[in-house]
């Protein structure tokens, strides 16, 4: 399956996904309303054997993609989370030390009897795989069984750190000093996700497919809230979905997210809210909005008296 | 198909988009999992594949609007028709049921011809009730036709046409009768607050995707006047880091304000990382020696001081004349929003008059706010309201300069356009004396420095250096470096 090429570029896999559509479709299924881009994004990723990089503001579902393709697909989710200061030893692999160490002083109690092993033998025995601690992006390299690995918020790391992500990237596979060359039994699909805190770096890049997630137009927010708040009405989605993005065309601090949008509306529910008026709606506001000087902004344009 | 993608990335490496050679590549094997008779699905490989970055996405649209509207355009004419006419019949039948039930008269103008202006106006209202895009898109094309009044041939954009078009459509009269139509409709014959706002908002979506039509329509057919390469020129826009500060249409301003926000967050982030990593301090002698006794006394590992770089105290003195105003106000955003790295921000605004402002700074989250005020409060103002940087400069000095220490960082925005008053370059060259630098800021282009009343280098001679700061990517780069 991982047959190289003469560029030694990785060939993609038996197709994941019969087409647009299927992905389109298999996504709903497991719960997570694609647009046609996302979809559309999704496939290639799958039929060029390259890595997708997800950006686009917080809370627009960027993780939950990867985890929604990794249960269409029924593959395992291997997760890396992102943080400044993460380095090899965190993201690839470690050597045991104590169980190097151990195994030395095993060899030499062993000596009394019989004759210790040598140097070499030694050498060649504790730089083995018993001894090598996997991390996430290791983890995703060896896995026999299909595997999603999501490198989570990338942009936390150092610019210099984004180079470990490199060769993984682009070849699947990790070289180790001691052991040589670790190359991807099977294909994983790779997710990295950035909230655009910084620039990542180009080659960084280019080396993956660019998805931006935005804000859901009004059809597909009203759906996904239809689908994710059980119970909800027709109405009272629809409401949500158009209060939502008049929210977000006012100049907030940080316009109100997907997720935040479906607490909203879970607690609309649970308040047993038939149609928000604008009572209702100031009451459950701060569900939506995290700022004071937002919420007094979104009282004043939208729910109390203004020019008609 | 080849030819057509390596045209468009070279298009987009002249918008100014680094499209590197994989990605060429990369989008041709693309290319070739994605039918090509979906528009859509191209455009998102597409995207995938060339734009790495979500500024640039409406300069990747122009170009793929203009190059491959070609082949929806051409070919599927024909096609297009019938669909149109398909979705009149729906939206007739809508109409009908709808308290306008006149939905005979217009029934047979799919093509454009034999409709009144009023029949056309009839039909977009419509459209716009009930959401219907094929019946919009039909619309568009009519609209088109029968008011654009192209010319086959010239050199243009279509910005005119877009313009013409939609004034004969009197889009805002639309508006108000649409909403006139959402208050009868409602229980009790008005709309509360809320649902008015809602209406609104629902309904200016609606006439925002009416006029994109209308621009794709346009753009179709210059397309078919001029072809794909030809036209792709006269739309190519800048991409929002390069536009001209000074020159910006409003539309641009307000795409600059969008990118502001994000653009100043990624400085700050980055000069805090800088701060806290790289460079170490000088070495801790005490603690080295402390350290060393643990390996007996060998300094095996050298401890080193905390680094406390020095933040620096930045006077920022800006004209807000005129077309340099929003020059002013896009770095006084920008410098504000990074005012954690600078032990202390004081801004100065001037036209003749000077006014210190940094007071609107205070407890204000949003610089943006802050900046808004500042044209309406400051008292900038001494004889006529015409730049006057030598009274200004004096007057600083007089009221202000004994505060500026060795620790100051001085900005002066301008283009030193003086109205040939008296330059008073004595003032700085005294500021330079006492301060740690002084920056002028230019948002002309260098080739324009010193003609006319321009005397920036009258006053560049006491600066320790003078930067053409035209465009947010320049201003970025001179802030970053300044922290």
């Amino acid at each position: 399956m991982s047959a190289m090429t003469g560029l030694g570029l990785p060939e993609a896999g038996p197709p994941r996904f019969e087409g647009l559509d299927a992905v389109r479709t298999g996504l709903a299924g497991v719960g997570y309303l694609a647009d046609e881009s996302i979809s559309g994004v999704v496939y290639l990723a799958d039929r060029l054997a390259k890595p997708v990089l997800v950006e686009g503001p917080a809370g627009t579902g960027k993780t939950q993609l990867a985890k929604s393709v990794a249960e269409l697909t029924g593959a395992r989710l291997i997760r890396l989370q992102c943080y400044e200061g993460l380095d090899e030893s965190k993201a690839l692999y470690e050597w045991n030390y104590r169980k190097q160490l151990l195994r030395i002083q095993a060899g030499e109690h062993g000596k009394g009897e019989t004759e210790g092993p040598s140097w070499q033998e030694l050498e060649e025995d504790i730089f083995s795989e018993d001894f090598l601690l996997t991390r996430p992006l290791l983890e995703a390299i060896r896995a026999t069984e299909p595997v999603v690995l999501l490198v989570d918020e990338v942009d936390r790391v150092e610019l210099e750190t984004e180079a470990l992500l490199l060769e993984i990237l682009s070849e699947y596979q990790v070289s180790i000093p001691e052991l040589g060359t670790v190359r991807a039994t099977q294909l994983p699909m790779v997710f990295l996700t950035s909230n655009n805190t910084r620039e990542l770096s180009e080659a960084l890049k280019r080396r993956c497919l660019y998805l931006h997630i935005d804000y859901p137009d009004l059809e597909r927010e009203r759906e996904i809230v239809k689908a994710k708040v059980p119970g909800i009405g027709e109405e009272l989605a629809d409401q949500v979905a158009r209060i939502v993005r008049s929210l977000r065309t006012l100049e907030l601090r940080k316009a109100p997210s997907v997720s935040e949008t479906l607490d909203w509306a879970r607690t609309l529910v649970l308040l047993g809210v038939q149609t928000i008026d604008a009572a209702g709606a100031k009451d459950t506001l701060h569900i939506l909005l995290k700022y004071q000087a937002d919420i007094e902004r979104a009282t004043k344009e939208l729910l109390s008296a203004s020019s008609a | 198909m080849l030819d057509l993608l390596s045209g468009f990335v070279t298009e987009l490496r002249r918008s100014g988009l680094p499209v590197s050679l994989t990605e060429h590549l990369d989008a041709a094997e693309a290319v070739r999992h994605i039918p090509l008779e979906d528009r859509d699905g191209l455009k998102y490989a597409l995207a995938a594949t060339l734009v790495k970055s979500s500024s640039h996405w409406t300069a990747f649209e122009t170009a793929f609007e203009v190059f491959f509207a070609v082949r929806s355009g051409a070919g599927a004419a024909a096609e297009e028709g019938e669909e149109g006419d398909q979705g009149e019949d729906e939206s007739a039948q809508a109409g009908r049921e709808g308290p306008r039930g006149e939905g005979r008269g217009w029934k047979g103008g799919g093509a454009g011809e034999g409709m009144t202006p009023e029949e056309l106006a009839e039909l977009l209202f419509k459209s716009l009730v009930s959401a219907d895009t094929a019946m919009m898109n039909a619309v568009a094309r009519n609209a088109v036709e029968r008011y654009a009044g192209m010319e086959p041939g010239r050199p243009v954009g279509g910005t005119y046409y877009l313009y013409r078009t939609l004034r004969n459509l009197d889009l805002d009269a639309v508006m108000e009768r649409l909403m006139a139509q959402a208050r009868e409709g409602a229980s009790g014959g008005s709309l509360t607050d809320l649902e008015e706002r809602l209406a609104a908002d629902e309904y200016k979506a609606r006439i925002e995707k009416f006029r994109r039509a209308v621009e794709t329509e346009i753009r179709r057919r210059l397309v078919e006047d001029r072809g794909a390469e030809a036209l792709a020129r006269s739309v190519r826009k800048p991409l929002p880091e390069d536009i001209d500060v000074m020159h910006a249409t409003r539309d641009e301003l307000a795409t600059l304000h969008r990118v502001l926000h994000p653009l100043s967050r990624k400085l700050a982030v980055r000069l805090a990382r800088k701060r806290r990593h790289g460079r170490k301090g000088p070495l801790d002698f005490r603690a080295t020696v402390r350290r060393s006794l643990s390996t007996g006394g060998v300094p095996v590992e050298p401890r080193f001081r905390h680094p406390r770089p020095a933040k620096p105290e930045i006077f920022v003195i800006a004209d807000i004349s005129g077309s340099v105003a929003s020059f002013a106000r896009f770095t006084l955003h920008l410098v504000y929003a990074i005012s954690s790295q600078f032990s202390k921000v004081r801004s100065f605004v001037f036209v003749d008059g000077i006014d210190e402002v940094t007071r609107f700074f205070e407890g204000v989250v949003d610089p943006a706010e802050a900046v808004a005020r500042i044209n309406t409060e400051a008292d900038v103002i001494w004889v006529d309201g015409h730049s006057d940087y030598g009274h200004a400069l004096t007057e600083f000095h007089r009221r202000w300069g004994d505060q500026v220490t060795s620790r100051s960082s001085i900005m002066v925005l301008g283009d030193a356009r003086n109205n040939y008053h008296a330059s008073q370059s004595w003032v700085l060259e005294d500021l330079q004396a006492r301060a740690r630098h002084v920056f002028w800021l230019n948002p002309e282009p260098r080739d324009y420095w010193g003609s006319g009343d321009s005397i920036v280098g009258e006053y560049g001679i006491h600066c320790d250096d003078v930067v053409e700061c035209r465009t947010l990517r320049q201003l970025e780069h001179f802030v970053g470096n300044l922290a």
